[in-house]
Order: C-alpha cells, then sequence, then structure tokens
C-alpha cells in the first residue's frame, strides 16, 4: 500500500512539473498562426470553438488488455498537438485535446463519447480506436452532427458508405486493400507457393481474406480462425502445416503472432511467414514472445526473414525526414518513454487532422470541416506513403502500402508503394515520398466552399 | 437480536447467530414487524405503490433538472442498477453466487439487437422488452437447474464458466450475431406523446439521450417495484429461510431444490431486461460489452451497496456509474495526464471496496440499517430495564 501510495505521489509530482513546463513553453511562443492566414476576427464558429481555443476528443483503451501498445497512440497526439500550439496553434487557436478510457470496451465508449460530446462539448472526435468500440457510437455521432475523423481501425465501415455516415473519415489503409496488395505480391514473387491464411474469425480476418482472394484464390490451400481470447492455436497451425502451406499469411493482432510463432517452433514448422501490417510490430511481438515463452525467447529475432506491409514509416527508419522530425517533437514534449512506432502513429494522424482544421478555414464549423476534406483531403502531403481516398463519394483513408522483410527490431523495403481501391486494380504509386515543411507543421490552404 | 431483525414471533428461534452482519441489509422488517412511526402505509403492496410513485416523480423531477450528459449516465446506471436488483435478489436472499449475470445480460442485449435489425418492422418497444425478459429467463431457467444443485464456489465457478463461455457464441456464429464487432441497435424513436409530455413537464428538448434515460428510469422503476414485493412475500421468506438454515428450511417442508431455481430464474429474468436496456443505451450488442469484468461489477456492487437490499444495490450501481468519471476528473484537475488519470479510477474503486469491506462488511445499507437496529434494541431493553419485568 505504502509502495503504491509513494509511487503515486511521485507520479503525481512529476506530472505536475510536465504540465507546469507545458504551460510556460505556450506562453512565451504564439504568434505564427497556421494555415493560409486570412483577415478577419476568430469567432466562436461552432460547438468546441472559441476566439483562442479548439476542443478535440478522443477515446482509447489507457487501461485493460488492449491497453499495451494501443495507449501510446493518444500520448504521441499529445505532443504533436502541444507542438503546434508552442508554434502559435491553428489560427491562433490552441488545440484542446482531451482523450478518455474505454477499456476497449463498447459499453464504456459509449458513456466516454457521450462525455466527450454532451459535457466537454467538443468540436470533433479524432482517431477513437477500435472496430466494436468506435462501432458504438458510429449512429450517435453521425446524428448528433459531430464530425468523426481517422478512426483507428482499418474496418471498411468508416468510409464505405459516406451517404450513412456523413461525419466519419477512415485514415489507415483498409484491411482489404492490404489483402489486395498481398495478394498481388505474392502472385508475382511466389507463384508456386502453397499458401496457407491465418484468420482472426472476425471483419478484420475476413475483409482481409476477400483481399488476398481476389488475386490468388487457386494458391490458398487453406484457410484457418482463430477466436480471440483462445490462447491455444496448435490446431490452427498443425492444420496449416498439415495441407502443406510453404507460405502463411495471418491477419491477426500482434499476440497471435507471437503465439503462432511459439507454436510453429513446437510443431517444427517452417513456412515463409507474412504478416499484415496490424500484427507485425517487431518490438511489441518481441515482448510478447518473452513473455509468453517464460523467456526461453528473448527477441523478435524469430520474426526475422517474415514479410509484412507499411503505410506509415517506422522508428528504425532513422534517415527517414518524418521520423527525424516526430523524434524532435517527442523529444521535446518531455513526456516519459521513447518514440515508438505507436506514438509515430498518432503524431502522423495528429498531422493529418492540422491539415484538416487549417483546410476548414479561420471559423471552421462542423458541417464545413467535413466538407473541407470531401475537397481537398485527398491532396493532402504528409508522412503515410500515398495520399488519401477522400471524396464526397467514399471516406476512405490511405489505399498505398508497401511490403516490407522483417529484420532485427526494423524492415527493409522489398516492394515499393502501390495503391489500390475497393473494386479496382492495383497500381504503382507515382508520386514521390514527402518530405516535412521547414518547422513540422504543415501550412495548408483554407477550402473556400 | 436477531429475532428482532427476523420476524415478529419470538418462538422457533433455530440459532441465535443465524442472520450474519453481510446480509443484514436483506433483512428488512416485514409490514407487520415496523413499529408504526412511519407515514407509508401498513399494506406492503399499497406501501410499494406510494413508493413507485414517489420513485416516478423523483426520477422525472432528476431527469428534467439534470444536462444531457448526465441524463445519459443515469440510462447507463439503470441497466447497471436492475441487473445488481436481480442479482441482490439471488446472492443477498437466496445466498447463491453467480458471477454469470453478465452472460445473462448478453442473452438479453443481443435478443433486443436482433428484434431491432430492421427498425422500420420492429416490434413495439415494450413487447420487445418483454421478449428479452423472456429469453433470459429461459436461459436462467436452463442455468438454474444446475444452479440448484451446487453450492458457494461451486456455483461460482459454474456460473463463472457461463460468463466467459457464452459471449463467445457470439463469435463462432458471427453470420447471424455479428461476431467481434457485434450487432449495431438503432432504438426506436421516441413516440409523439413523450416529446409533448417533456414539453409539457420542463419545455426541454425530447432528445434521444433523454428518452433511453426515460425508458431505462421506468424500466428500473416496474423491475424494483415488482422485486420489492417478491422479497416481502412467502416466497421471499422462503428464500431467506434457505439461506440461513437449509437444513431446517428442508426439515419445515421446503424443496431447497425448486426454490433455489426460482431465485435464479428471477434474477436472470433482471438480468435479460438490463441486457436488454445496455443494448438500447449502448446502440450495440458485441462481446467485448459482456466480459467477466461486467459480471464481477456488479457483484462488487451490491457488496459495497449492502447484500440483499434493493436501496444498496441501486447506490451499488450509482457507485460504479459515477466514481471512475469523477476519479479521472479529479485526477487531471490534480494536473496528471490523461492516461495516468484513467489508471487511477479503478485504483480507486479497489480502494473503496477493500475499505467497505473491512469496515462496513454489510454495505451501505446493511450497515446503517444494522447500526439503527443495535440502537433501537438497546432503547428496547433500557425500556425493558425501566418497566422492571413487564416485558415478554
Amino acid at each position: 500500500m505504502s509502495r503504491s501510495s509513494r509511487r503515486l505521489v511521485s507520479v503525481l509530482a512529476a506530472a505536475t512539473v510536465v504540465s507546469t513546463i507545458a504551460a510556460c513553453g505556450g506562453g512565451d511562443s504564439g504568434g505564427g498562426g497556421g494555415g493560409g492566414g486570412g483577415g478577419g476576427e476568430n469567432e466562436a464558429s461552432d460547438i468546441g470553438v472559441t476566439e483562442d481555443s479548439i476542443k478535440l476528443g478522443a477515446h482509447f483503451p489507457l487501461t485493460g488488455v488492449a491497453a499495451p501498445g494501443y495507449s501510446e497512440i493518444p500520448t504521441g497526439v499529445q505532443a504533436y498537438f502541444d507542438y503546434v500550439n508552442e508554434n502559435g496553434g491553428i489560427y491562433d487557436r490552441q488545440i484542446e485535446y482531451i482523450y478518455r478510457d474505454d477499456a476497449y470496451n463498447p459499453t464504456n465508449t459509449s458513456t466516454v463519447v457521450n462525455q466527450l460530446v454532451l459535457e466537454d462539448e467538443v468540436f470533433a472526435i479524432v482517431g477513437g480506436l477500435g472496430t466494436p468500440t468506435h462501432s458504438a457510437v458510429l449512429d450517435f455521432l453521425n446524428a448528433e452532427g459531430v464530425p468523426d475523423l481517422f478512426v483507428s481501425s482499418g474496418s471498411l465501415l468508416w468510409g464505405e458508405d459516406p451517404e450513412t455516415n456523413p461525419y466519419t473519415f477512415g485514415w489507415q489503409t483498409d484491411y482489404e486493400s492490404e489483402g489486395k496488395i498481398i495478394g498481388e505480391y505474392i502472385a508475382n514473387e511466389f507463384p508456386d507457393a502453397k499458401v496457407g491464411l491465418f484468420l482472426q474469425d472476425d471483419d478484420f480476418g475476413e475483409d482481409g481474406e476477400a483481399g488476398i482472394r481476389e488475386y490468388i484464390d487457386d494458391q490458398i490451400v487453406a484457410a484457418e480462425r482463430y477466436t480471440p481470447g483462445n490462447t491455444n492455436v496448435g490446431p490452427q497451425i498443425a492444420a496449416l502445416q498439415a495441407a502443406g502451406a510453404d507460405f502463411v499469411v495471418g491477419f491477426n493482432v500482434p499476440s497471435y503472432t507471437a503465439l503462432s510463432q511459439l507454436t510453429a517452433l513446437q510443431l517444427g514448422y517452417k513456412p515463409q511467414w507474412f504478416y499484415s501490417n496490424v500484427g507485425s510490430d517487431p518490438n511489441l511481438v518481441g515482448s510478447l514472445l518473452g513473455r509468453f515463452s517464460q523467456g526461453a525467447v528473448s527477441d523478435a529475432s524469430l520474426l526475422d526473414g517474415a514479410l509484412t506491409t507499411g503505410y506509415l514509416p517506422t522508428v528504425d527508419m532513422t534517415d527517414n525526414p518524418w521520423i527525424q522530425q516526430f523524434q524532435e517533437i517527442w523529444d521535446a514534449s518531455g513526456q516519459e518513454g521513447e518514440l515508438t512506432n505507436y506514438r509515430v502513429y498518432g503524431m502522423a494522424m495528429a498531422y493529418t487532422t492540422v491539415q484538416a482544421l487549417q483546410a476548414a478555414g479561420q471559423n471552421p464549423t462542423r458541417d464545413g470541416l467535413v466538407e473541407a476534406i470531401e475537397q481537398v483531403g485527398a491532396d493532402w502531403e504528409g508522412p503515410l506513403f500515398a495520399p488519401f481516398r477522400y471524396s464526397e463519394e467514399s471516406h476512405m483513408g490511405t489505399s498505398g502500402m508497401t511490403i516490407e522483410r522483417i529484420s532485427g527490431n526494423g524492415s527493409e523495403e522489398v516492394q515499393p508503394v502501390r495503391i489500390t481501391d475497393l473494386g479496382e486494380d492495383i497500381s504503382e504509386f507515382d508520386g514521390e515520398a514527402t518530405t516535412p515543411p521547414e518547422n513540422g507543421i504543415p501550412e495548408e490552404e483554407a477550402y473556400e466552399g | 437480536m436477531s429475532d428482532l431483525q427476523n420476524s415478529p414471533s419470538t418462538a422457533g428461534q433455530v440459532t441465535d447467530e443465524a442472520p450474519v452482519a453481510a446480509t443484514a441489509a436483506a433483512n428488512a422488517p416485514s409490514a407487520a414487524a415496523t413499529t408504526g412511526r412511519t407515514l407509508l402505509p401498513q399494506s406492503t403492496l399499497l406501501r410499494h405503490l406510494v413508493l413507485l410513485l414517489l420513485g416516478a416523480v423523483a426520477a422525472v423531477v432528476i431527469l428534467e433538472i439534470t444536462d444531457p450528459f448526465t441524463n445519459s449516465q443515469l440510462a447507463t446506471l439503470s441497466f447497471y442498477a436492475i441487473a445488481a436488483g436481480g442479482l441482490t435478489v439471488l446472492t443477498g436472499m437466496n445466498g447463491q453466487i453467480s458471477l454469470g449475470h453478465g452472460a445473462l445480460m448478453a442473452v438479453g442485449a443481443y435478443t433486443t439487437a436482433l428484434l431491432l435489425q430492421e427498425p422500420d418492422g420492429a416490434l413495439p418497444l415494450p413487447l420487445i422488452l418483454l421478449i428479452s425478459v423472456v429469453m433470459a429467463t429461459v436461459v436462467g431457467a436452463l442455468v438454474g437447474v444446475a444452479a440448484a444443485r451446487l453450492h458457494g464456489p461451486y456455483l461460482a465457478g459454474a456460473t463463472l464458466a457461463l460468463a466467459v463461455g457464452l459471449p463467445g457464441l457470439a463469435i463462432y456464429f458471427h453470420d447471424f450475431l455479428g461476431g467481434e464487432q457485434g450487432l449495431r441497435v438503432r432504438a426506436p424513436r421516441a413516440p409523439e406523446s413523450f416529446e409533448s409530455f417533456i414539453g409539457l413537464v420542463s419545455g426541454a428538448n425530447a432528445t434521444s439521450t433523454k428518452w433511453l434515460a426515460y425508458v431505462g428510469a421506468i424500466c428500473l422503476l416496474i423491475t424494483y417495484f415488482l422485486l420489492a414485493n417478491l422479497v416481502r412475500s412467502r416466497i421471499g421468506r422462503t428464500w431467506r429461510a434457505i439461506r440461513d438454515q437449509d437444513v431446517a428450511a428442508e426439515l419445515a417442508g421446503i424443496n431447497l431444490g425448486a426454490w433455489r431455481v426460482l431465485a435464479f430464474v428471477v434474477s436472470a429474468a433482471a438480468a435479460g431486461l438490463a441486457g436488454s436496456v445496455l443494448a438500447l443505451v449502448v446502440r450495440l450488442a458485441a462481446p467485448s460489452g459482456f466480459t467477466l469484468v461486467l459480471s464481477l461489477s456488479l457483484l462488487t456492487a451490491i457488496v459495497i451497496g449492502g447484500l440483499g437490499s434493493l436501496l444498496g444495490a441501486l447506490l451499488g450501481s450509482a457507485l460504479l456509474v459515477f466514481l471512475p468519471p469523477w476519479v479521472t476528473d479529479r485526477g487531471i484537475d490534480f494536473g496528471l495526464n490523461n492516461t495516468e488519470a484513467a489508471q487511477l479510477a479503478p485504483f480507486v474503486y479497489g480502494v473503496v471496496l477493500i475499505v467497505a469491506m473491512i469496515f462496513a462488511p454489510g454495505g451501505f445499507v446493511g450497515t446503517v440499517r444494522l447500526r439503527w437496529m443495535t440502537q433501537k434494541a438497546k432503547r428496547a431493553a433500557a425500556a425493558r430495564a425501566a418497566a422492571g419485568s413487564s416485558g415478554g
């Protein structure tokens, strides 16, 4: 009791210091102003917007089983928003970012989003995490007319049908497009492989499988599904082995990457592994491997040589200008911990959010924000490898992915970015790799309807 | 002292220590045992009707003077309180521990979700709620048959399996039950009479949040009215007899198994209604909403509030709903960042639970009632001593 209360006190103290420093930092800068400038006064143009602030909200699992990894995303978002605020904010408005814990439980999500919308009165929800959790608030946010930007999930739900959900936007590559790009790569590079699929038994696995089957339906010899929560994947891995699969594609979460690796090790099964983006963070998988094997396996070396996909630079790419920029911002934020891929994800999403708010103009409204993203969102350049697909007909996020080979705690690119869309073919992405603007803050023109 | 709490007659006393402190909250005096210093009518039914009416007025007042977010919190409170009320009848009155009430709520929630898949051609809302209750009752009866044969930790284990296993069905039959991401629920719109009612009462906007809060409040009041009558009836007395002395109860001709199944069924019905309201309020029925944590929270709510007391179940549920956001907000006020503040909430809840178990094992209602009874007994003893040997 006394130890934990002492720790609490020190946490409290540290937090107080940090917030004081942040407040000081915010005080001595000022001026600047982002976006295209423009005359006129700042007005309290909509709910959550005042003359000098704009309030955004989000829900994340900060406690519970889904917290490791995912709870780091909002700290990245916060670090980036703090940085923008120190440099004058957006149209001289400071971004107030409130994120609340839903413990990955839809019942809680419903409660905390009610709180964000009805009590905190946020202007928009940004980056709410999870498919089942965010599903619970999809109708509510669209009925209330609250912009629901950049959902942290690759489900098709967010962007497929803007008519039903006009206020919701996806952000990351959807699982079906990812499946298609993986399928095409296998068809080109491993035409003789016997492919086995290792799928999470929900929309995630289903969408991914649908995408892959568009390209290599005849190469697939087995499709095995696991139920999240059941930690024994022996039967599935053994079935893939028995079917003679020498190339296994996994649409699974990180803990099941670790479980499938350990099970395959026990069975002496050595196919070429391919894990989709969600399940492939080598740092997290490495620590999970250590925990599940009780120390018998200590790092992610089992994953060496496995393939994966990417739509965002990762922390191991230390010569990538975006990573360098984010590293600087993270170090300056003074928050505890290292820059991780989850924090990069959060910062990249925050970057897109700033672009959207700038495009919405000096005195943004909720409907104006949605319109601006639909009209100009597809032109934005940012840390993501490929552009977004935003338009009046589609609210899908980015569509491009590279194929990468994992080595050590990083990865090397084996196929450059290719892009696609639902119901369309895959094509080479002809754009160039982007670099961050000089001060790391975008400068989008205000979109004038 | 025990005869003061338990029955108006002093004959046939089995043992002195039968009613333990932990279930003190359950042993509310029955109508005949009250001392008469009350404004409420003597008849149990009449008294409960008056309380129901007062509750309804209070609910309208509270829902009209609070802001929309508090309305939504009260809607959340209503389904927790309905489920906790059912559980407190089972655990506090009949002495059975269930860790499976989250699963029974899932049955109600999924039934509601399935019936509301086509919002246009859906059945009327009261009928949907009723069907959900019936479905949960059927499942509860099946579990209850098993429960009747088990005691204490064995029953807890069996119902634990239910809590862990049942939500898995939604993932197994994912085409029908929506898998991991669950079934979205489009709550039926408020009828026009509701809008004119709100317009008449407060002139406020009749939002869908408010409508759902009213649906929750109505369900809560009806459930508590029925449960309160039940526990004051012969059925409630029989349950308590089984809880305190099952051997004596059996000797008195009570069929233990049948009465235990009945307790489980009643409790399951309440859980089914709670699940149904949950589906409407949360707008989703998904397996991740019905984890073991839900069942355990319900159990902690009735323990903190006072085992066996409906008022205790309501208070415990209120703590469950209002404490975590309050702690989180205080944490942020004290300069914690959002993550640390969020982690503070379960910590504080745990501390409250431990403190309650050490200093108030009867829960809030049980402790207050035990104090009150002790004082009354002391006064009575003093009065008897003063009046010489005229007592008895």
